[in-house]
């Protein structure tokens, strides 16, 4: 771990986030803060409000109370393009690929819109930049396949190759290995391990553990939209609360 | 790419020059009279494929602001005797600032509630004019065409040459926002509004910019329309029968290039024409709507997607 000293300034810092649908509270006054060059892990069973939160943060949902801060900006009344614009990225947990595109145009748009023009000048620069970062997901071959040919696995890599291409310091990867085979999770798992690190943060959303265990320096559990646990893998793990909220009681 | 520019324009000018030679040598008023009709039809369909098309939120409001090109222009010859050029150039203002109110109010709705809204804005400002005196109200008002402008030996004729002028500016216009940035951030909102968000696409700008132009040019293809048939009354500028029309027109070319709705209102604008000689105006309604359903289950990516389909690998060659 490079940089996880906890004085220094958090790089997400979520304070009192509270989201209701109807009468139904999904998110109940959550705060926590996320260390730059964190690997997070967010657990919870269905229904706790994991993707919620990913939807707060990336400004898909309003909130009612609570702020979320990022590099110590308010993002709170920004919308999703600007948040995504200042560095916060997410993959969805069901894929939403641009289906008339191929899956280079796919990671174009995101390459087009969400990074800093003088960054990449010219076109062909920016198709340099989509092909490396197709070339590190091992998309490469599928660059100018239409989105719609791809399998399961390789539509999680894209949806996580998009949001690279958005050049993000946070990157939300909601689910990324649900409904794969033993060893996709593994490939999806080394690829985002791989991209952790100096310069991105991670929050990654799993229901399979032994993939949270590993990659996670951090974990954090909700429950009925309220965190019940957070701390180390092993910890939380050891929870009675967790325990029970995933077994049952 | 550069090219691909230089052959557009070459094509355009030939067309010009087409419509040009045609008002010089061709004596009869009635080509030109049903000409003017098919060319406005292809300007409307343009206009709307950039909303309709590229960002895939289906306006059944085409006769709403074509209406509003005809009573900018009536108002206008009413008031102060204005041009031709003036009327239209203040239909395109007029158009453009409703397309940015229209598409702030109703924009945030997706799928069939947009659609839903853009036929109550049609309503809502047909019964504004209806009630609206100086425009004539609902009995509609007579207009007297102003002596024809040589090299014209028609007022017909030169409304047919600037339609298409029209025609050409739309198109170009259409084109360039397929070929920008603008036209990329739009398919992306068409195939996913949330990912093209948070991917960056400021979805709610782009749509409502796509409003505007597409509104400014469908009131500036119905500024001409009251001096086409100088007369104007409410129920037949407003009539929903363009909106309907137009849709079916962009579909069936289809609605991801800027040439199917050229397409489309050639096939369907010259259908009507002859339908409406020799059956009667009536039976266009059925045809449309019998060549809609046809189109929509046998071919739902238009004209254009068909003929993609059996080309191939050709794809998107002819931007």
């Amino acid at each position: 771990m490079t940089s996880a000293s906890g004085s220094e300034q958090p790089l997400l810092r979520i304070d009192g986030l509270t989201k209701r649908f109807g009468g139904f509270t999904a998110l109940d006054n959550v705060s926590v803060d996320i260390r730059p060059g964190e690997r997070f892990g967010l657990i919870g069973p269905n229904g706790s409000g994991k993707t919620t939160l990913i939807n707060c943060i990336s400004g898909a949902f309003r909130t009612e109370t609570g702020t979320v801060v990022f590099r110590g900006e308010d993002m709170t009344p920004l919308p999703p393009h600007i948040r995504t614009r200042r560095g916060i990225a997410r993959s969805f947990q069901i894929p939403r690929p641009f289906r008339s595109m191929t899956v280079v145009e796919n990671l174009m748009v995101a390459l087009d819109f969400a990074t800093a023009a003088d960054d990449f000048a010219s076109a062909a620069h920016r198709r340099d930049a989509a092909m490396s970062i197709l070339t590190r997901m091992g998309l490469e071959s599928k660059a100018n396949v239409s989105a719609t040919k791809l399998s399961q696995v390789e539509l999680r890599k894209m949806e996580l190759a998009r949001a690279m291409a958005t050049h993000p310091k946070l990157l939300i990867s909601d689910e990324a290995m649900a409904g794969l085979s033993h060893s996709e999770v593994d490939e999806v798992l080394d690829l985002l391990m791989g991209l952790a690190g100096q310069h991105i943060t991670v929050i990654m959303i799993e229901h399979i553990m032994q993939a949270v265990m590993r990659f996670s320096d951090r974990v954090m559990c909700l429950d009925a939209g309220r965190i019940i646990a957070i701390g180390a893998p092993t910890e939380v793990m050891a929870n009675q609360r967790v325990q029970e909220a995933y077994l049952g009681t | 790419m550069n090219s691909n520019s230089v052959a557009f324009w070459i094509g355009a000018a030939l067309f010009l020059v087409v419509i040009g030679v045609m008002t010089q040598v061709i004596g009869n008023e009635y080509p030109f009279f049903a000409g003017y009709v098919i060319l406005q039809f292809i300007v409307l369909a343009v206009a709307w494929t950039i909303l309709g098309g590229y960002a895939g939120y289906v306006n059944f409001g085409t006769s709403a602001f074509f209406g509003v090109g005809v009573y900018t222009a009536v108002f206008l010859v009413k008031a102060m005797g204005a041009p031709l050029l003036v009327q239209i150039a203040a239909a395109a203002a007029v158009g453009a600032l409703l397309g940015f109110a229209v598409g702030l109010l109703t924009l945030r709705m997706q799928g069939i509630f947009f659609s839903i809204a853009t036929i109550a804005l049609t309503i809502v400002i047909e019964t504004t004019v209806t009630n609206w005196r100086f425009v004539g109200g609902a009995a509609g008002i007579q207009l007297q065409r102003p002596p024809v402008m040589p090299p014209f030996h028609s007022y017909v004729q030169m409304l047919f040459f600037v339609q298409a002028l029209l025609v050409v500016l739309a198109v170009a216009i259409a084109r360039y926002v397929q070929r920008s940035w603008i036209g990329r951030g739009l398919q992306a909102l068409r195939d996913d509004e949330l990912a093209a968000e948070c991917s960056g696409v400021p979805t709610l700008r782009l749509k409502v910019l796509a409003c505007v132009i597409s509104g400014a040019l469908m009131c500036a293809a119905g500024a001409p329309a009251a001096m086409y048939l100088q007369y104007a009354d409410p129920s037949s500028a407003f009539n929903l029968n363009y909106s309907v029309t137009v849709l079916a027109m962009s579909l069936i070319g289809g609605t991801a290039h800027w040439a199917g709705p050229i397409v489309g209102a050639i096939l369907l604008g010259v259908t009507q024409q002859l339908l409406a000689v020799t059956i009667s105006s009536e039976v266009n309604v059925l045809v449309l709507g019998v060549m809609l359903v046809l189109f929509v289950v046998a071919a739902p990516e238009g004209l254009l997607g068909l003929a993609r389909r059996i080309a191939g690998t050709r794809a998107g060659g002819e931007a």
